[in-house]
């Protein structure tokens, strides 16, 4: 404790230097924060994952449509316990801009599929009885600032038209990373006013008795539907969504790469900073020695001030990504998810203390190395 | 008593025998200390004056353990420090050493208090002790009233002064001056070595002071001549004898 003022004092040497090195750990701390948020939102659908879910598309590809009448039929295959499907709706709400999942439910079925979702039973009631009603994720309500009763027009793409719905409630998720900025309607009446690809649904979810007979029952389902007009691809609901990461593998390592860049920058230049903030004081870190202070402790001296710099920067960036991300989603929904991870702020802090110590530790050691009478002679 | 000839009776605070110190230059071999001996007495005040590369702040930096001989012995206090490895002399120098600059060497982040405090961080003195203790040693150098000055607010003189009272804080066995008053105009130093004076005569310190001003020297109990290597007693040696 009584060391602090040294260190102190040493960091309000320079006052625009110290500044100037927080600001670069801010910045690059904020940028990391930027890129957990966003890596977060395309991980996302990871930590979802139900176990024991299994998503069913077309084997040729997730727009290709699968026929309603695969309802019963997977119901009878073994180690199936629910079935439920949807289709995607992908209408425009006032401006293209506004993106946000539509989605045609097999409203019996849907919630007992994905029990993390909850709806006041009066609201759900409410849905069940309007044909042309919607429920609404509380983010989405938030966006838009819906509220119960209200009519959307959303203008149909794949399904041209003009098509209303009536808010009949607003759900919510059990946990965090539930995606509560979705649009649910009736599927039946969906494809009660479409005029093609009528008794088609999108894809089918299952739930199957034992997760450990995923792969089993995966396999059962999609040999049921070989050689037919309609082949099918199971996976697992984490797969499923892994597979989306994937497509946004170039993305992530874009991330990545970026994220790497800055780091190596920033150790460059706060190494050089401390090299020089050393540099210019080796009298006095000498005088220190001369008067009895270790090598051990000059070293730690040095060491503490960049940390400390680290830190403070750590502090102001992750900060502000923090607040970023309280102020709300700045692409207005693009991203399901936007809050920054507990881990992403602990990853932060390490990885600047790692940053500071790393560029610390040459001038420390040259410090700590620093002969008294080759100091003070050098004038 | 300060003998330059190796025949001190064995209870000198310092006793240096043999003391060689040579430089690599190139191929070049500069022999600068040469089988010096030295006995100085706990309370004596010693200037050391020579030609300018004749070693007296290499002797300086030996003495105050800084620096390693090429060959001989130093002892102070009966602890031979030449022997001594590195973490262990710099603990030595905590507790028995006091270096004055020429150039004051405070450092310009801290106050006064705070550079004073320096070697009593060392300690395992509470923070009001160490208070007390920098109070008496801002006190002595009559400058109680620059305490929480910075270093650049306070006149060369009294930058010394400081740089004196950090030197003493921690009551060290002795006082190592290495041209104390070499940046200094006739009236500061004149000061600065009316407080050296004092602090031997007073206060029983002991100091060794490496001076190119006669009138410095002059202040000193006794004047020893380095020159080619080894010292040799000044007039004023014989006058303390
Ligand atoms: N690290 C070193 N490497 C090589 N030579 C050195 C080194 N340090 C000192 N010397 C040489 O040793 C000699 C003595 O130097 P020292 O500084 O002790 O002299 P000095 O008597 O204090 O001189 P001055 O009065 O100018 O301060 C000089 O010739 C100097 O060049
Ligand atoms: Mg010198």
């Amino acid at each position: 404790m009584k060391y602090v003022p040294l260190i102190l004092a040493n960091l309000f040497r320079k006052p625009v230097r110290t500044i100037l090195t927080i600001g670069s750990f801010g910045v690059a701390l904020f940028l990391f924060g930027l890129l957990a948020i966003v890596r977060g939102s395309f991980n996302q659908g990871l930590d979802v994952a139900g176990a024991d879910r299994l998503v069913i598309i077309n084997k040729v590809s997730l727009i290709q449509p699968l026929p309603l009448s695969y309802r019963d039929r997977l119901l009878q295959i073994p180690g199936v316990k629910q079935v439920t499907f949807a289709n995607w709706f992908g209408g425009v709400y006032q401006d293209e801009r506004n993106f946000f999942a539509q989605m045609a439910i097999d409203t019996p079925t849907y919630l007992q599929m994905f029990t993390e979702f909850k709806v006041p039973p009066d609201q759900w009631k409410a849905f069940e009885a309007d044909r042309e009603g919607c429920l609404v994720g509380a983010d989405l309500a938030k966006r838009f600032g819906w509220k119960i009763g209200d009519r959307i027009p959303i203008k149909g793409t794949i399904f041209p038209g003009a098509w209303e719905f009536n808010v009949r409630g607003i759900y919510t998720g059990a946990r965090r990373q539930d995606d509560t900025t979705q649009f649910w309607f009736h599927w039946k009446y969906l494809d009660e006013r479409r005029t093609y690809s009528k008794g088609m649904v999108g894809w089918y979810t299952i739930r199957v008795n034992n997760p450990d007979d995923a792969v089993k029952v995966a396999k059962a389902i999609d040999t049921t539907f070989a050689n037919s007009p309609w082949e099918t691809k199971t996976d697992t609901e984490k797969a499923f969504a892994t597979g989306f990461v994937k497509q946004m593998g170039n993305i992530q390592f874009l991330i990545m790469s970026i994220g790497g860049v800055v780091f190596f920058t920033l150790l460059l230049v706060t190494g050089n900073t401390m090299a020089i903030a050393v540099r210019e004081r080796v009298r006095e870190l000498a005088v220190l020695k001369a008067i009895g202070f270790s090598d051990v402790f000059v070293m730690l001296l040095v060491l503490f001030e960049s940390v400390i710099v680290a830190l403070a920067g750590a502090g102001l960036g992750l900060g502000a990504a923090k607040l970023l991300t309280l102020a709300g989603d700045p692409t207005h929904g693009m991203l399901p998810f936007f809050f920054l991870p507990a881990g992403a702020l602990t990853a932060g802090v390490a990885l600047a203390i790692v940053v500071g110590l790393a560029s610390g530790i040459i001038p420390a050691l040259s410090a700590s190395r620093l002969r008294v009478v080759d100091a003070l002679r050098r004038v | 008593m300060v003998r330059v000839d190796g025949n001190g009776n064995g209870d000198s605070l310092v006793r240096v025998r043999g003391l060689d110190k040579k430089y690599q230059r190139g191929s070049e071999e500069i022999h600068v200390l040469q089988g010096l001996n030295l006995d100085v007495d706990a309370g004596e005040f010693v200037a050391f004056m020579g030609p300018s590369g004749s070693g007296k702040s290499t002797l300086l930096n030996l003495l105050g353990g800084i620096d390693l001989p090429t060959a001989g012995t130093i002892t102070v206090a009966n602890d031979e420090i030449t022997h001594l490895s590195g973490s262990k002399l710099t603990e030595w120098r905590a507790r028995h050493v006091g270096f004055v600059f020429q150039m004051y060497n405070l450092i310009p982040v801290l106050t006064a208090f705070q550079n004073v405090e320096l070697p009593l961080l060392l300690t395992k003195l509470s923070k009001a002790e160490r208070r007390k203790h920098v109070e008496t040693a801002m006190a002595l150098v009559e400058l109680s009233d620059r305490m929480y000055h910075y270093p650049r607010q306070l006149s060369g003189g009294q930058e010394q002064r400081v740089g004196i009272a950090r030197a003493i804080v921690a009551d060290p066995t002795f006082l190592l001056c290495d041209e104390p008053t070499g940046d200094l105009d006739r009236k500061s130093a004149d000061e600065v070595l009316s407080l050296l004076e004092t602090l031997s005569r007073q206060h029983g310190k002991t100091i060794l002071m490496v001076t190119h001003d006669p009138l410095a020297a002059e202040r000193a109990h006794c004047i020893l001549h380095l020159d080619k290597g080894v010292l040799t007693e000044g007039k004023k040696a014989g006058a303390a004898q």
